[in-house]
Formats: structure tokens, sequence, C-alpha cells
């Protein structure tokens, strides 16, 4: 919980930050943008941060959504499909190559970290192979479809703000994916075998599963996260699109409170470690800075695991102290 | 010149607290030239944390350490080493990716011309070990030698910087029994050479072996101490715990009803061409006895299916299984408490609660969501039954001590009602209270009817808890002893590949 007011105090000094360097941030156009990136980086974020909590890891997701987008794309206007038979393909894609990534990583023993990685380039050459390495986009067509990645629903009573549909999305899932992770004993296995897998096993559990299932979470949601994108920004360059969204959900899980070792997060956290990632990305570039983004994003991660590491020591400091009073 | 009679090292009224917990009050020791003091207590008896002030790796809060008169304080291991205080841990701090000579001198690595000077360290290294007997190539990867060899190494590299006084602290908890008698030679050879030893054990049949003196600790007090001719099992018992040591009652409820579990021709990855039968009775505890590297763990493991077997058959009430993973043979009514109890027994960053609840979830789950009440009571009944001492059911498993994490670790199978306990040196490291309760805890499931398989290391566990005992030697069954045939000698004759005496 402490963590996540950490984490959350960085989120508000950020947005007061550049509301008071410039006013034009607080306009609610740029905000419902920002937190419809917030609901599109969140949802894959909350993928990759089930496989974190193994204590594995997914490179993959950025050329995974690369493969979707290019995917649908190319089913929808090139082959004709349907809609719901499109969806359900790309969904259904995902899905395999997160079971094929758990297969691997749990009965060959490969490490996460080398599977996933040659997924990256694997998934990227496979979007580019299927388009021809052409852009491909949507057109004016799929207005319906497009409406769940670009749409806004109104909040009662409320005028000139409303809620973008990407953002409602991350809602739901996140509400079923802390469901999932606190109140099934599937989310109870998942964190005992992130600490100790051995002692999992040694209890009954079968960890293969429950690690395959983490992995086909992370890409049923990189998938969907895919379809989001590709729908918001109409056209799929499949050399580029989605490149290095894996890391930008891996440093949103992390600076919400996953331990790359495994067994430690909560999805609110990680939600709000994807808004501060985007929240910042929007100030960099309100403030007119993006050279400096990376440099940016790169420090204020480092200094949010750094104060938090610190804050923990004083915490642990703290209540020795008091114990030593108290006894 | 330190003449015999002058203290090498004096403690005195050494005290240290920690948050909640007075480790040491007011403990006094000496310890002479050229003598083993054998340094004995329960577990939180404060010996580690005499060490550790010895050792430099924590401060004292009051008191003083004298080291040949004068006193001495260290406030860094590096302190206590340049002063000739050496500390080997139980877990042995050796790099074992390292070759032996580089694990010597590690950290003080003679340089020419800026770079390591590997001649120099193999041409000292091979001198050490010539003096302490090991003709092993100082050239030999750490992580190829045998664990007596790798403790070996460490006293060399205590040697390399001219400690005069070792501590050792359990060092003979993985060895073999050969490796054990070695250690002893070295140990009398030290002695000689006017090296004092810290020995501490749980083992009192090793202090009576080799202790020139005992110094008992309990609850961080001096308890007593004893002289050579006074180091007697019942004595050191007696001071450690304060009252007389029970006298466990025979027991023989074997042949009375149907075997619950039957083995027959089990053969293990580790000893293929080792065929293992035997069977237990519900209410029957059996023994396992050997050597340490004699196969026991590899045979619990193979029945509860950690490492599956590689041929013959289990029963288990009759039903043949075939136990692939844990979970299998969970599902048949067994349960394993395994002998590291860190690596495989707890998940130490979750709640005592969580700990006893994780086999039982599955079964008392309502359509894949968890039963925080069923987990409830059933954490709460686990925690009466085993009289885990924890604060509370939420408290982290890290923070208990070794006993009580034991008492956990048994403790989540009671829910499972298994029909065969396993249990792998079910009271290693812990101390004589949480043993104590173990062993009942034993007796009375046994009397509940369930079948208990143990295997341990200690012979006066194996003497006292067996209706029967199983003896391995080398991967095979090297022969049964009922109760009335259960005596040390038979025991260990089997155990190093002797034969069982002709019975009529």
């Amino acid at each position: 919980m402490k963590k996540i007011l950490g984490i959350f105090g960085l989120l508000v000094f950020i947005i007061v930050f550049t509301a008071i360097m410039n006013p034009n941030f607080l306009t609610a156009y740029n905000i419902q943008n920002t937190i419809r990136w917030t609901g599109l980086f969140g949802i894959i974020s909350i993928g990759v941060a089930f496989v974190i909590m193994t204590g594995g890891i997914d490179l993959s997701i950025g050329s995974l959504i690369g493969l979707v987008g290019a995917s649908l794309a190319w089913l929808l206007t090139v082959q004709g499909v349907s809609v719901p038979l499109a969806l359900f393909l790309v969904l259904f894609m995902s899905l395999a190559i997160g079971f094929f990534h758990g297969i691997l990583v749990t009965k060959l023993r490969l490490q996460p970290f080398v599977v996933t990685l040659c997924g990256l380039l694997l998934y990227r050459g496979l979007a580019r192979l299927l388009t021809g390495d052409q852009s491909i986009g949507f057109g004016s067509a799929f207005e319906g479809l497009r409406f769940l990645a670009t749409g806004r629903i109104p909040i009662p009573f409320v005028t000139g703000f409303a809620l973008p549909m990407p953002f409602l999305i991350m809602a739901g899932i996140a509400v079923i994916a802390i469901i999932l992770l606190n109140f099934t004993i599937y989310g109870r296995y998942l964190l005992a075998l992130g600490r100790n897998e051995n002692a999992a096993r040694y209890s009954g559990i079968n960890t293969d599963r429950v690690t395959i299932f983490a992995y086909m979470i992370c890409s049923l949601l990189a998938g969907l996260g895919g379809v989001l994108f590709a729908l918001d920004v109409n056209s799929v360059q499949p050399s580029g699109f989605g490149e290095f969204y894996e890391l930008y959900a891996i440093a949103a899980a992390v600076l919400g409170g996953c331990s790359l070792r495994g067994g430690e997060g909560t999805i609110l956290g990680v939600i709000i470690g994807a808004a501060v990632m985007r929240f910042l990305a929007n100030a960099i570039n309100i403030l007119g800075i993006t050279h400096m983004e990376f440099a940016i994003i790169g420090a204020v991660i480092l200094a949010g695991v750094i104060v938090d590491e610190l804050v923990k020591r004083w915490v642990e400091h703290r209540r020795a102290l008091a114990r030593a009073v108290g006894g | 010149m330190g003449n015999v009679g002058e203290a090498l090292l004096e403690i005195r009224e050494l005290s240290k607290q920690f948050p909640g917990v007075r480790a040491l009050q007011r403990v006094s020791l000496s310890l002479y030239p050229g003598e083993v003091l054998a340094v004995i207590g329960e577990n939180g008896a404060g010996k580690s944390t005499l060490m550790k002030i010895l050792a430099g790796v924590q401060l004292a809060d009051s008191g003083e350490v004298r080291l040949r008169g004068e006193p001495m304080q260290f406030s860094s291991v590096k302190e206590a080493l340049q002063a000739g205080i050496a500390l080997i841990h139980q877990e042995l701090n050796l790099a074992d990716n390292l070759d032996v000579g580089a694990n010597i001198f590690l950290g003080r690595e003679p340089r020419k011309w800026g770079l390591i000077d590997t001649g120099a360290i193999h041409r000292a290294s091979r001198v050490l070990l010539d003096e302490l007997g090991l003709a092993i190539p100082t050239r030999t990867l750490v992580s190829r030698l045998p664990i007596g060899h790798q403790q070996m190494v460490e006293i060399a590299k205590a040697l390399s910087v001219n400690a005069r006084i070792l501590i050792m602290d359990e060092p003979t908890s993985s060895l073999t029994q050969h490796e054990t008698d070695r250690l002893y030679a070295l140990i009398r050879d030290l002695k000689a050479k006017g090296v004092s030893i810290i020995y501490i054990s749980h083992r009192l049949g090793e202090v009576k072996e080799i202790a020139d003196r005992v110094a008992v600790l309990r609850d961080g007090k001096n308890a007593g101490a004893l002289d050579k001719d006074e180091i007697e099992h019942d004595a050191m018992v007696r001071l450690m715990v304060g009252r007389e040591p029970i006298q466990h009652e025979p027991r023989n409820r074997h042949g009375k009803v149907e075997p619950v579990l039957e083995v027959e021709g089990l053969t293990t990855q580790t000893y293929p061409n080792h065929a293992i039968s035997f069977t237990v009775a519900p209410g029957e505890i059996v023994g396992m006895a050997g050597l340490v590297g004699a196969g026991r763990t590899e045979i619990l493991e193979a029945l509860f299916g950690v490492t599956p077997a590689t041929g013959g058959t289990i029963r288990v009430g009759g039903a043949v299984i075939n136990p692939r993973v844990p979970r299998h043979a969970i599902d048949a009514g067994l349960a394993l408490v395994p002998e590291d109890r860190k690596q495989h027994g707890l998940v130490l960053e979750m709640m005592v609660r969580e700990n006893l609840s994780l086999p039982a979830l599955r079964r008392d789950q309502r359509k894949g969501f968890l039963n925080r009440r069923a987990e409830r009571s059933l954490s709460d009944a686990a925690i009466e039954q085993m009289n885990v001492k924890t604060p509370s059911a939420s408290q982290l498993m890290q923070f208990l001590s070794g006993g009580n994490q034991q008492k956990v670790v048994l403790g989540k199978w009671l829910a499972m009602k298994p029909r065969v306990l396993l249990l792998d040196e079910p009271t290693r490291g812990i101390d004589v209270g949480a043993k104590r309760e173990i062993y009942r805890l034993m007796e009375s499931l046994a009397e509940q009817g369930v079948a208990i398989v143990f295997v341990s290391s200690e012979m006066e566990e194996i003497l006292t808890m067996s209706d029967r005992a199983l003896v391995v030697h080398e991967g095979a069954l090297a022969g049964i002893l009922n109760h009335d045939e259960l005596t040390e000698e038979a025991v260990m004759r089997l155990a190093t590949g002797g034969h069982a005496l002709a019975t009529p």
C-alpha cells in the first residue's frame, strides 16, 4: 500500500508541476488523450505484470503488437474477413503465442529472456513478411470497431469531459486481474511460485500450468493492446509499430511495485505506473523538450526505484527502533 | 609468552540486545591455547550471536573481549581475522566457480605488476593443503569437491591468515562419517599446533568425542560448564534444557494390520541398480538410517514424485500409484516434510497462514476462488495443534525461528489428513524443545493411524522413535531392524556396509 502511495505521489507531482509550467496541459482534450494512452499502455502493463510475478519476463510484447496490428488490418482489408472472425483470429494467435512461450519456459526450461527475445525478432519479421513491409490501414471504414479505441463515454452530469474507451476497457481488465490475483487460488499459486517455485511444487501445485497461464495472459493482453493501438492510429507500419512498448510496459510494472525477482506486485500499482509513464511523456511533449524524452523517463524511473528503496530501509529502521523501545 | 593456564581469549559479561530479545545476558567464557571448547545450547540460546560478536559480524552492547589480555572490539570480519579469529560458517562461504587456490586467497590475492600472481597463490596453497594432509590439486574447481573437502578448504583459508582461534559452526552437519573422522583428525592436529577451537554442535555424541570442555548457554545466559571427564550425554542435555531428558517407551505396532504403503523394487535416478522394497503399516513409525549421501532422500523424493522413480511399484492402500509430480502423491494421501525447509518447504516471504493453507487451497476452493474462511480455520487449528509460536497468523514466515518454521512445514500437511507421512531430517537444526514437540506429534499421528517414514542422521532419533528401522547403504537397503534388534551397533554396522548379525 505504501508503495502505491509513493508512486501515486509521483504521478500527482508530475501533473501539478506540468500544469504550473504550461496551462495547456490541463485542457480536457489533453487529459482525455493522456488517459486514453494510459488505458492502452495499462492493458499491456497488466499483462506483463503477471509474467514478471512468476519471475519471468516478456520482451516480445512490442513485436506481438506489431504482428497483431498488421494481421488485423490485413485480415479486414485485404482478406475481407468479418470483424468478429478477424478479432477472434488475432486474439487466438496471441493466446497461442503465449502458450508457446510458456511451454518453452516450463517444459524445456529455456530462459524467459531468451525465449521472448527471439519472439521479439520473430514476430516483427512475420509482421513485415505478411504485409510485404508496406504500411497497411483501415481507411475510413470500421467506424464501429474503431470506437473501441477512439470512442469516449460521457460521464453523467459532467460536460466537456468524457472517459476514453481504452481506459474503460483497461478498468474492466484491471478488475478481473485484481480478482484473479487476490481472490482465486490461481493468484495465490502465482505469488507463491514467484517467490519459491520449489516450495510451491512440493505443496502439490502444478507450477508449469500456472506459469504457462501467466504467459498466455500476457500475450493475450498484448494482442488486445495491439488491436486497440492499431485502431487508434488507424494505420500500421509493420517495421516500427509497437516498437519498445514492452519496455514501457515493464517499466510501468516495476514502477508500480513488481519485483523482477518475482512474487510481488499489485495491479493498482501497475496502472498508476503506466499513468506515470504516459503523463511524463505527455509533459515532456507539452513542455517542448521531446529530445529529452528518454533521458527524463530514464532518470525519473531510476529516481523512483532509488527513493522506494531508501524509504523501505527507513521504514524498516524505524520499525526496528520502535520494537527496541517497546521491548 | 602465552603459558598454559593463561587464557588466550577471555569473554567477560558480554550482553547483546536485539529489538524485543535479549540475545546475550552477561555471558562469560574463556578459551585456552590448544583446546577444543564446545559451546552447546538450544536454538535461540545465544550461540550464534556470541560467535558473530567474536568474528566481528556484530558489535556487543556491553561487556568485553580480551585477546591475550588485551581488550578488543571488532567492528568487521576483517579486523577479527587480523586478530587471528576466523569463523567457519555452517553454510560454507566459498565461490564454487573458482579453484581451490583462488578461494584460499580470495580478497587478498598476491600481485605482480598489478596482475594476480597465480603462481604464488598455488605454491602457497599447496603448502597449506599439505599441512592439512589434503592431496587435492589446488587448481581443482571448488564445485567439483565433495562437501567435506570444501570445508577443509575453508579451514585452509582461515589458517592462511594465521588464525589462532577457529570458530566452527555445526561443522559436521553435511559431512559423511568418513569426512567427519578426517575433520576430527585435523582438529586434533590443529590442537597440537596450539590452535584453539570453538566448536558449536547440536550433535552431543560428537561433542563428547572431540571437546576438551563444554560451555552451555541457555536463554542467552551461562547455564553451566563441563570438564572433560564430566562430558556425558545426559549431563549436557540436563544443562541445555534445565530438566531431565524424557525416556521414550519402546513401541511395536508392526504386524497387526495390513500395510498402507507397499514399495516393491523401487529404483531411483541416483541409484538405478538398487531396488528397494519395504512396507509400512498404519500407525507404524519407520526410521530410515544411513550415512549422508546413502540415498535416503532420493527414496522419499521418488515416493513423493519430486524425482520420479525409474522402476518398481508403489502401492498406497492396495492401489498402485505412479507419482510423476508431488501432486500425484498428495492425491494418493502422501505428504513430505522435505529436508531443506527454506528451499522446498516454505515460501518465506509469505504469511504463516498462506504457507499452512498452500496444499489445501485446491481442495477447499469454491470454483477456483479462495475459501478464506476455510483457510483461516485451517491455519488457526494448525497453529494451535503444532503450538507454533508466532504473534499472529499474518506474520511473515521468515520472522519465525527454525523450530517454528519446521512446525509450519509439518502443520501444512495435517489438514490434508495424509495416510502416509514422509519426513526428511525433521529435527535438523532445531532446538530441543521444538524437537520434542515434533516427536510428540509424530507419535500422536501414528496413534491416529498415519504411517510414518522418517529419515534421520541422528542415531538417538532413530533408536528412540522407530518401531522398525530401514538402513540404507550406498543406495541399497542394507537391512531392516525390528524394534528388538534396534541398537546403535546394529544400525552402524549396516550403514557402513557391514552385515546384520545372523538371527536364528
